[in-house]
């Protein structure tokens, strides 16, 4: 076909014109058009200084996750066209991603691992975050918004464990939910709002099913995007320092284009493989069909919760289920407001003593907290020991003033014992927590037998 | 206010724009006030618990009081509760949900107790908590005897601090 004007180029590159206004010609200036101009690169600004891309600075924990979101958003799509979101057909569809789809096994088994690497990887970028210092001004607002992302992650693995519908997926979403009931006065509606009754049924799972695939992911990706937006508006990443080195302001600035996107398309592909390798030889578990009228024994909830269902073991629910994870969640949020010291921003662990107090702070929880379960177990009856008080205050109120009192203590002894600041004080008592939760975690998960006893990984017979 | 030196002063003879603005202001602020909250109510309402007629949560009918004797715990399954009849020979409806975490309280008829798998709790033929983490005693549910024919509605578990006498149902 003859176009009247010659000087115009062939429709297909005016469509292509259209879409990618400048061609790339691979100079300085194009590649930080390319930034600026294409809608996925301009969540990284057009340069970066130098230092804020070593790898074992930030260890790619951030842009590890948003890849985990992108696969686990391809592989739910895909799941969702084989899923029937009823009691009496999800069990049954589930089994036909192994014997009747194409894939089908493969793509539940990426879906499942992602899921559950994701909970870990936001955990590991979290805890970046505190080692550096980075939190601090002006970034504290976007701790908070990775905080809300943690939780949601934690939710969207919740609503997905139960879809399932076999005898893990129901009693660990029976337990799970339960810890709902105790909340105040209105624990047991919110409960029956998730749940659509008293007990698990067709309309929990179709709750959940709602939840999992457009509620919570939607929700993740508006508050992704404010996060990305947000490390921006904040001035990019901190600046990584040597322990001993002055502050830096300034840094020599490189090109993201492709001093930044190269390592990253590397480190996806990287992470991708091994994903991929993984799924490839462990199935995601699958259990017999979900029974109403057995529970297993032991009934264990979801891995990331084990934590908590270790402390209902020690404290009364009201205190272990609801109490003790507020207020721990309560001063990993305020953190950023109480600890604001400026000068170890970019630092490991604050300081050369940060970093003895930290592994010192490491062993004391890993000691502290296995003593007392195995105290617990053989020795300490809180009950038996103050018969006609309440459960709440003897089980409840009293060892937890303890624990504060002497987590306070704790502060207080590292301050005066090794003449730490405030902000190496304050690092020890999160290490000394946050240990204690991975102990409970761990004993939770691999030292529980039947009926919940205390016992070695070794003894514990599996119940499938 | 400090929207008073923004707005350019204005002319005497006219009145003061400002409570104006005011008053439209809190008038919009009030209605997205407003439509927040319908906005939830409506969602919190659409999420309401849908029960079904002849499900658990209906009545369930047991059977002639002969069937159970003194002493006796028979599980109904499909009412999520076991019918008890103890050594006096009154009825008492267990809820098998446990009161800690919400698993299904196995039976075990050797040591006459019910025995939760999840966290060990451990209650009497009675639902009465003889082990914690339990908090408190098997819930109820409502028992009625007509015409010698046992009947216990699921509609409402009855939670309890502790079991006395008054919770038994005579025939």
């Amino acid at each position: 076909m003859n176009t009247p004007n010659n000087s115009q180029p062939p429709l297909w590159q005016r469509v292509w014109r259209s879409a990618v206004r400048e061609p790339f010609t691979g100079d300085r200036r194009s590649r930080l058009r390319l930034v600026m101009n294409n809608l996925i690169l301009h969540l990284h600004p057009a340069q970066v200084p130098a230092r804020t891309l070593r790898f074992t600075y930030t260890w790619g924990l951030g842009g590890l996750a948003a890849l985990l979101v992108v696969i686990l958003g391809a592989t739910g799509m895909l799941l969702e066209t084989a899923y029937t979101p009823s009691p009496d057909k999800a069990y049954t569809s589930i089994l036909a991603l192994s014997t009747r789809i194409w894939f089908g096994q493969f793509v539940r088994n990426v879906h499942h691992w992602s899921g559950n690497l994701m909970v870990i990887v936001v955990a590991l970028h979290l805890l970046r975050v505190f080692f550096t210092g980075a939190f601090r001004t002006p970034r504290e607002f976007n701790w908070l918004v990775g905080i809300t992302l943690l939780l949601l992650t934690v939710v969207a693995n919740f609503t997905g464990y139960l879809l399932p519908w076999d005898q893990l997926a129901y009693w660990a979403i029976t337990v799970g939910s339960s810890i709902i009931v105790y909340v105040p006065f209105v624990g047991t509606g919110l409960s029956n709002i998730l749940l659509g009754g008293p007990e698990i049924g067709p309309a929990t799972l179709l709750n959940f099913y709602a939840l999992h695939i457009s509620i919570i992911p939607i929700a993740i990706f508006g508050l992704m995007s404010l996060h990305f937006w947000r490390v921006r508006k904040d001035g990019g990443l901190s600046l990584p320092r040597g322990v001993d080195e002055p502050p830096v302001s300034k840094d020599e600035n490189v090109l993201t284009v492709a001093d930044l996107v190269r390592p990253e398309i590397i480190w996806a592909i990287v992470a991708l493989a091994a994903i991929a390798l993984w799924s490839a030889l462990v199935n995601a578990p699958l259990e017999a069909l979900a029974n109403p009228d057995a529970s297993p024994n032991p009934a264990k909830a979801a891995w990331y919760f084990m934590g908590i269902q270790e402390l209902l073991l020690h404290f009364h629910p009201l205190v272990g289920a609801i109490v003790v994870p507020l207020l721990g969640l309560l001063g990993l949020a305020a953190l950023p407001y109480i600890d604001s010291d400026m000068n170890s921003v970019g630092i490991y662990f604050r300081s050369r003593r940060g970093r003895w107090l930290a592994l010192f702070s490491v062993a004391v929880g890993t000691w502290l907290t296995a003593l007392y379960i195995v105290l617990d177990e053989f020795l300490i009856d809180w009950v038996g020991w103050l018969p006609g008080i309440p459960t709440l205050l003897s089980n409840g109120v009293l060892p937890l003033i303890l624990l504060l009192l002497g987590i306070i203590g704790y502060y207080d002894g590292i301050r005066a014992g090794f003449r730490a600041t405030k902000c190496e004080a304050g690092l020890s008592v999160f290490m000394l927590v946050f240990t204690g939760f991975v102990v409970l975690t761990l004993v939770g998960v691999f030292f529980r037998g039947a009926g919940m006893k205390l016992m070695f990984p070794w003894e514990i017979i599996p119940t499938h | 206010m400090t929207d008073q030196k923004q707005t350019p002063a204005a002319p005497e003879h006219l009145p003061d724009p400002t409570p104006r603005r005011d008053f439209l202001r809190l008038g919009l602020t009030a209605l997205a006030g407003v439509a927040a909250v319908e906005a939830g109510a409506i969602s919190i309402g659409f999420f309401l618990p849908r029960l079904n007629e002849g499900e658990f949560g209906s009545v369930f009918k047991c059977g002639a009081v002969d069937k159970f004797p003194n002493g006796s715990v028979t599980p109904f399954n499909e009412g999520r509760f076991y019918l008890v009849r103890t050594q006096e020979g009154g009825f008492l409806a267990l809820y098998r949900k446990c009161t800690h975490l919400g698993c299904a309280v196995p039976w075990d008829q050797a040591k006459k107790q019910f025995i939760c798998p999840c966290h060990a709790s451990v209650f009497d033929q009675t639902g009465a908590v003889l082990n914690a983490p339990a908090p408190r005693p098997l819930d109820l549910f409502a028992v009625t005897i007509a015409n010698n024919q046992v009947q216990v509605d699921t509609s409402r578990a009855i939670s309890r601090d502790r079991f006395d006498q008054t919770q038994v149902v005579y025939p």
